[in-house]
């Protein structure tokens, strides 16, 4: 246990080692082109630096991250779209790569998480709060009469009036 | 002979927690106050014992026994006096005994602040609180002792980590762990409160003073790693969305809907159910955080605890807990008698909305962080889940909700007018359109919707200031009377602004910073200058310099702006004695207008060094909107109705409600 620590332990700080990213992009892979050195920067933004621990290529300074920006520069100039770039990377490091997951099969469930518990907890929440009269006949409650809904309206007012003098 | 004391005191104190988890509960179910009573001395007795434990810990770090395993493993005598101590909390063992010192601390607190607790809820509070002790002692007793020896001891130990020997990371755990271990009180009283299947508005007032504590220590910690991470890992970012980040970000969200939501039962009886969740889920979280930060799952640069038999067993306690308490939660909810009815629109509804979206952003993040695992488990497929996921979908969420929040407090409770409220707060929508204007035609590049941002974070702050003016009718009534009205505020009035206002200046501060961020990277040689963002930064050259525990090499830079000398910048790449590792320290020269910040790089064979400069606009909004968050919550928890212990005033009008 103690050998499997340290041996893990020295893997962690090699990665320290390579993966400090104090510096990142260095000047000589700058492109002269602004536009795009801009795409270039955006795309390894959203690019993982396969040895280091959760960095993008464009925060790491390992010599795997550069000579993969150096290569997104290298299919950049070519033509390539960011698109073509992305799937071109993709091709030869798997998906693994991408920062931004794509949406597919194994990730849908990722992508529409947000939105499903969003709308679970809409739905909870209407149901706790807006608490429309039961339907009588499964609870046994029966729902208000138009003559009680106006005395309860009236209730609700002088109690309202009551707490604002307070 | 101390460390075998703080050995001996650690398992005392396991026995004494047993003791503590046992006796109480029972005299609680048998209904025997005299058992029901030992519940207090229990909880101090094992504070006093843990205390020993972790002073003796921290007397083995500030003196160097080298005879000591962990002292060994984790610091150097060369190392100065506040990284020895840090050292104590900045390695797994040490960071475990400060855990338990928080808890069995937060637990001798009920025991000795909660003095207008029923005797029933206080006995079972201590009990659960106490049975958390048992399971971390053990975790630490079986898998993580601090106190073992090695013979022979060697002359020197091998160092902490150098990018953890700073001063804003010998504080961040402490108050991280804090806020963790603060949820464990919220967890502590809703489980006490399913046992006893009593829970009432005086339940969620009880509760609300520890939870608001646990909530500052947190957002205060999450600032402070923020901060660290911003000037010491130096790339200039400031959140990355880290799994670790994550983790503590995710009790900070649940936690802060707690808060909320506390609020309506206190003053309404409503949404009782949900309270006691959040409660759990808050703890839970905690556990789950301390969970990947210590077991290593996550592959990040935090986690240097990497031992599979560890996160097994950390990982059992969290199904324990978690599972314990939901299902128990499961069994008792139903039976939650719900208070007071109201219509959507609303206080009540507003934070209804609030709830709805920081929980929904909580999930969001947790299946983030978690969703490459389980695939990685269920099908071998690995994916990456980075920052655009999290930015992609967190953004979205916390639009409405910072949209929503100044109206929150104007509405009144029951039912509200939300035509009103708009109304009111005419007066910031019209400033931060004026703030939108401005920063669309001051700023050509950046993102479309980063002005939006920027109105979006003003609107927020004045929002907050319109709440107080409204609260003492301010325009309304002569400005005498106004001030007479502002003193009679209840703190949390002050408390609840404050939060507010951090929040929105802490919004500006991100967009700024996220969209107009500058940066150069360039071949610098001594003598020459270079231009960013209205400054002009000359270097001066590079030289060698010799710290307590490290060499470095100082490059130095003048910076102006208009012709007039600001500062001189002094980044450097040091490297540590032991361990001998490479850090680099970034020149950082910090105005309200924003941050310049330089990284010196490697030398280059023909002359001159890289060099890597930032304009960090408005960045310190970031960290100073977390301040001002904290600074609310500790106004707030100064106020007389939350103090523990305090009794309800009567014979008065009650003041307006807090909006919180």
């Amino acid at each position: 246990m103690v050998t499997q620590w340290h041996r893990l332990a020295t893997a962690l700080i090699i990665a320290m080692l390579v993966c400090s990213s104090a510096f990142a992009v260095e000047p000589d892979e700058i492109l002269s082109d602004l536009a795009l050195e801009a795409r270039a920067r955006s795309i390894s933004a959203d690019l993982r630096c396969l040895v280091c621990q959760n960095q993008s290529i464009d925060d790491s300074n390992a010599p795997l991250a550069r000579d993969l920006r150096l290569l997104v520069r290298d299919r950049l100039k070519a033509g390539d779209s960011d698109e073509d770039v992305r799937a071109y990377i993709v091709s030869r490091y798997g998906e693994f790569v991408l920062l931004r997951p794509p949406f597919n099969i194994r990730t849908v469930l990722l992508w529409l998480a947000p939105l499903l518990v969003l709308l679970a907890a809409i739905t909870i929440a209407i149901q706790v709060f807006v608490r429309r009269p039961p339907r009588s006949g499964r609870t046994g409650v029966p729902a208000l009469t138009g003559e009680e809904e106006e005395k309860l309206r009236a209730l609700l007012a002088e109690a309202d009036k009551s707490s604002k003098k307070i | 002979m101390i460390v075998e004391v703080g050995h001996f005191a650690l398992v005392l104190a396991i026995l004494v927690a047993i003791f503590q988890m046992v006796v109480p509960a029972w005299g609680a179910h048998v209904g025997d106050e005299r058992l029901m009573r030992v519940a207090e001395p229990a909880a101090l007795c094992q504070f006093g014992l843990l205390a020993i434990s972790a002073i003796a810990l921290a007397n083995a770090f500030i003196t160097s026994d080298f005879s000591v395993a962990n002292v060994v493993a984790n610091s150097h005598s060369t190392k100065p006096l506040l990284y020895r101590i840090s050292g104590v909390w900045g390695n797994h063992e040490g960071s475990m005994i400060l855990w338990v010192l928080i808890l069995a601390l937060f637990g001798a607190a009920v025991a000795a602040f909660g003095r207008n607790l029923p005797a029933t809820l206080k006995a079972n509070v201590l009990s659960v609180q106490a049975s958390i002790a048992v399971a971390f002692c053990l975790f630490i007793l079986l898998t993580s002792n601090p106190f073992l020896r090695i013979d022979p001891a060697p002359a020197d130990g091998n160092g902490l980590n150098p990018i953890l020997q700073d001063p804003a990371l010998a504080f961040h755990p402490p108050f991280l762990y804090t806020g963790y271990v603060g949820f464990s009180i919220a967890f502590s009283f809703a489980i006490a409160a399913l046992i006893e299947r009593r829970l009432d508005a005086a339940w969620a007032r009880w509760v609300r003073p520890w939870t608001l504590a646990a909530w500052m220590c947190l957002t205060i910690g999450i600032a402070m790693g923020s901060w660290w991470a911003y000037y010491e890992l130096g790339w200039g970012g400031w959140w990355f969305w880290d799994p670790v980040e994550n983790a503590s970000l995710m009790p900070w969200l649940a936690g802060t809907a707690l808060l909320h939501c506390a609020v309506v039962m206190e003053k309404r009886e409503a949404l009782k159910v949900w309270t006691v969740l959040l409660a759990i889920l808050a703890f839970s979280l905690s556990l789950m955080g301390t969970f990947l930060v210590r077991s290593g799952v996550l592959t990040s640069v935090h986690a240097f605890a990497v031992d599979p038999t560890r996160g097994i067993f950390i990982l059992a306690i969290m199904t324990l807990f978690t599972g314990g308490g939901l299902a128990l939660f499961a069994l008792r909810a139903r039976n939650l008698r719900q208070g007071g009815i109201f219509a959507p629109i609303s206080r009540e509804g507003a934070l209804v909305l609030n709830n709805i979206l920081l929980t929904t952003a909580c999930a969001t993040v947790l299946i983030g962080t978690l969703y490459p695992l389980v695939l990685e488990a269920l099908t071998g497929a690995k994916i990456s889940v980075g920052p655009p996921y999290f930015n992609m979908t967190f953004g979205p969420l916390m639009l409405p909700l910072l949209i929503a929040l100044p109206f929150g407090p104007l509405l009144p409770w029951k039912r509200g007018d939300i035509l009103g409220a708009a109304q009111r707060l005419m007066f910031a929508a019209v400033l931060a359109v004026v703030v939108l204007v401005l920063a669309c035609s001051t700023f050509h590049r950046g993102p479309i919707l980063a002005p939006f941002g920027l109105a979006l974070g003003v609107f927020v702050m004045l929002g907050a200031m319109i709440e107080l003016a409204t609260r003492v009718r301010f325009g309304e009534v002569p400005w005498r009377e106004s001030l007479r009205r502002l003193k009679g505020q209840p703190r949390s009035a002050f408390g609840t602004t404050l939060a507010h206002f951090g929040v929105g200046l802490m919004v500006v501060g991100i967009v700024a910073t996220s969209a107009y961020r500058e940066e150069k990277i360039l071949v610098m040689k001594a003598g020459e200058t270079t231009q960013l963002a209205g400054y002009a930064l000359t270097f001066r050259g590079a030289a060698p310099r010799t710290g307590p525990n490290y060499r470095e090499e100082v490059g130095v830079f003048d910076v102006m702006r208009d012709g007039n000398a600001i500062t001189v910048l002094e980044p450097s790449k040091r490297i540590y004695d032991a361990p001998p590792q490479p850090t680099s320290e970034s020149g950082i020269h910090a105005a309200w207008r924003g941050d310049v910040y330089v990284v010196l790089g490697d030398k280059q064979k023909h002359g001159g060094f890289t060099v890597r400069i930032f304009f960090n606009p408005l960045v310190r909004f970031i960290w100073i909107g977390a301040l001002i968050m904290f600074l609310g919550g500790a106004v707030s928890l100064s106020d007389r109705r939350l103090r523990v212990g305090a009794p309800r005033r009567t014979g008065r009008a009650i003041a307006p409600a807090p909006a919180e």
